[in-house]
């Protein structure tokens, strides 16, 4: 059976080039880039030479750079970090829309006594700015909002954001774990003092990530340790995957262009023709505003575990925000908090695409996507109803 | 990837007996859109009373769709006393079990089943007559009530999983805590737990027991606190253990431990047990 991926908001494939530029630092280049002899000098000169690729594809300064385990390590950091420097501040304005890696962390601050403001999206997954100015307190210690949703892929304009926020002189972080890699993004023109970005979500392995500090940020490190990383992270430094991220990074510049076009072009292209052979299919998200390579779309009256079960049988792998693939029992709060209706809410199917994507496995998912929700839709008790309600039943 | 059996994957991907019955004898649905999932279960009887064909609708997940299709195959050529005593574990039985978490789904069958039974004698089930618990699924004390007893449940978390109750906003939570005590308050009373007989152990059965004790009920919670204890001998009703890692530098650990490993011991292995601790 064919494996047909298309769940690379999940996670995405290690690409060959940053897999082969990794392995020789498992092996005979083992040294310490702290160490003083020559044997940890040349690795440390790669974790450098890493450090400027990461730093080419933000436009960012390589001393902005900090190495971290994941992207959920970055959020954490970024977030206490801050909080930590501001200890009179406890107020922290952020969405109802974002990753746990950042929503776990406002659950918990709001339990150790803080005010956590969650701005809320509309229909289209977009935020209201103007409930943005109306949160901002004295004690605003952190604006942390996520550059685009893992989810539905719609883009916030963190720009604009970021003007508001400044000028309020309050620190600005952005969850871009998702963003980096599929739209270009300009450090130098930003006003985002922390980015966090995943090393996993554009094909170097799972357990590495940065956060970007802007020069001048007040950060108190959240790992705290060595000297490394210039004392805002501490331990050791995960040579081999640092350098994996670093080519990875240099990669995903290289293929920023098709990102946006041809993999747009087929993100465009399932979409269309899903939602033209599939009645009752919505797209979740604003698609004026949205990641290049993904879609989420519901299937009224079907169940989200079901079709995800029933492609996957057929080599597709995707994911749904439904409530029974979550291991909760509600559906995903992002679809939630989009007031998506529950009849589409539980049979929603993400897909996310990468430049290893082509044609022929779009054709073959809409070859077999409709007649797995027909089927579905046959051994629904609602659909039948609807019809019925339709007057086509 | 939900952990599921051969038998669900096959009834979620052959799902039997899928339709509606016209004018059946009786019928059931619960559940709902919002719920995230719902059943609706039809059946008409044969000259016998018993169930001929059974035929169910439903939107869920697998282990919905296929705990559907094992209720309307348990069901068929049952009598309506007989299939009034299914449960939902038979419901999982029937699929070679359930991930814990999907319960919910064999639970729902069950429900359906009541409300067909119920309205093939011209009653319904209404909910209205009980007290709401959970306003996110809509769960009943009635409904809570019920699984805490047939699948004796003893937390929270296992109520969510097989009623679906408690698993949103989780406001419910404490009410759900009070009927569990409550609940279990009863149970006991009504079948206080034998006192069981500690028989009389072999040598090798002792030491085994004794390991199993120590495995089970002491030494998890000493390795959380950097502990560890080592069974060294058995002479007849005494035990010989050591202390390891940090308890072995603590002077109170003695007293404290020695007192509570022989308490779990004399509960479960033998009345007269008595411990001593060598240093090695
Ligand atoms: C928006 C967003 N933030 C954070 C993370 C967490 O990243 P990681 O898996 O590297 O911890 C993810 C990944 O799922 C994500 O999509
Ligand atoms: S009321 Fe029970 S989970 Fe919300």
């Amino acid at each position: 059976m064919k494996t047909v991926y298309v769940d690379n908001n999940a996670t995405t494939k290690v690409a060959p080039e940053v897999l082969e530029e990794m392995l020789p630092y498992f092996s005979e280049l083992y040294g310490n880039p702290s160490s003083m002899h020559f044997f940890g000098g040349q690795v440390q000169k790669k974790v450098n030479e890493a450090r400027e690729k990461v730093a080419d594809l933000l436009g960012a300064d390589p001393p902005e750079i900090v190495f971290t385990s994941c992207g959920t390590e970055s959020d954490n950091a970024a977030i206490l970090g801050t909080l930590d420097s501001y200890p009179e501040k406890r107020h922290l304005i952020t969405t109802r829309v974002e990753h746990p890696a950042i929503g776990n962390v406002g659950t918990y601050l709001g339990r150790k006594g803080y005010r956590v403001s969650e701005l809320s999206v509309d229909r289209e997954g977009r935020l209201d700015v103007d409930e943005l100015r109306e949160s901002f307190t004295d004690e605003t210690a952190l604006v942390t909002i996520m550059y685009a949703n893992n989810e539905t892929g719609v883009i916030f304009p963190i720009e604009e954001i970021g003007e508001i926020v400044k000028a309020k002189g309050i620190p600005f972080h952005t969850d871009a774990v998702q963003t980096v890699g599929k739209i270009p993004i300009n450090m130098k023109k930003s006003k985002v003092d922390m980015l966090s970005l995943s090393g996993h979500k554009l094909h170097a392995p799972k357990g590495i990530g940065v956060l970007y500090i802007r020069k001048g940020t007040k950060f108190s490190p959240f790992m705290i340790g060595g000297h490394q990383e210039k004392g805002r992270r501490g331990g050791t430094e995960n040579v081999p995957y640092i350098i994996g991220l670093g080519k990875a990074c240099e990669l995903a510049k290289r293929h920023l262009d098709e990102e946006n076009t041809r993999i747009k072009v087929l993100r465009d292209y399932l979409e269309a023709k899903l939602l033209e052979k599939i009645p009752n299919t919505l797209v979740n998200g604003d698609r004026n505003h949205r990641l290049p390579n993904t879609v989420s779309v519901s299937f009224e009256y079907v169940e989200g575990e079901s079709i995800l079960l029933l492609l996957s049988d057929l080599g597709i792998c995707a994911s749904s925000g439904s409530a029974c693939t979550s291991g909760s029992l509600e559906p995903s709060h992002v679809l939630r908090a989009m007031g998506v209706p529950f009849t589409a809410a539980h049979g929603s199917i993400r897909f996310s695409l990468s430049i290893y994507n082509t044609k022929e496995e779009m054709d073959y998912i809409i070859e077999h996507l409709p007649p797995i929700i027909q089927r579905l839709r046959d051994i629904s008790p609602f659909w039948k109803d609807y019809l019925k309600s339709q007057g086509k039943g | 990837m939900w952990d599921y059996t051969e038998k669900v994957k096959d009834h979620f991907l052959n799902p039997r007996n899928v339709g509606e019955i016209e004018n059946p004898d009786g019928a059931g649905e619960v559940g709902s859109l919002a719920c995230g999932d719902a059943l609706r279960l039809s059946f008409k009887l044969d000259e016998n009373k018993r169930i001929k064909e059974a035929k169910f609708k439903t939107f869920g997940c697998a282990s919905a769709i296929a705990s559907s299709s094992a209720l309307t195959e348990i069901i068929k050529g049952k009598t309506l006393e007989e299939a009034a005593k299914v449960t939902n574990q038979d419901i999982a039985n029937y699929l070679g079990g359930l991930p814990e978490e999907k319960m919910h789904c064999s639970v729902m069958g069950r429900e359906a089943l009541e409300i067909a039974i119920a309205n093939y004698h011209g009653q319904k089930v209404v909910k209205e007559d009980f007290e709401i618990i959970c306003k996110c699924f809509g769960v009943t004390d009635r409904e809570i009530i019920k699984a805490i007893r047939e699948d004796d449940l003893k937390t929270v978390e296992q109520v969510t999983y097989y009623t679906k109750a408690g698993g949103g906003c989780e406001q419910c939570h404490p009410k759900i805590e009070a009927l569990i005590n409550q609940v279990r308050k009863e149970m006991a009373k009504e079948a206080p737990p034998l006192q069981q007989e500690k028989k009389k152990l072999t040598n090798i059965q002792k030491i085994k027991l004794i390991q199993e004790t120590l495995g089970r009920e002491i030494i998890p919670a000493l390795k959380a606190d950097g502990g560890d204890l080592e069974l060294i001998d058995v002479e007849g009703n005494k035990v010989y253990v050591a202390l390891r890692g940090k308890c072995s530098f603590c002077p109170s650990s003695e007293f404290t431990l020695k007192k509570y490993v022989e308490t779990k011991l004399r509960e479960f292995v033998s009345d007269d047990i008595e411990l001593e601790e060598v240093r090695l």
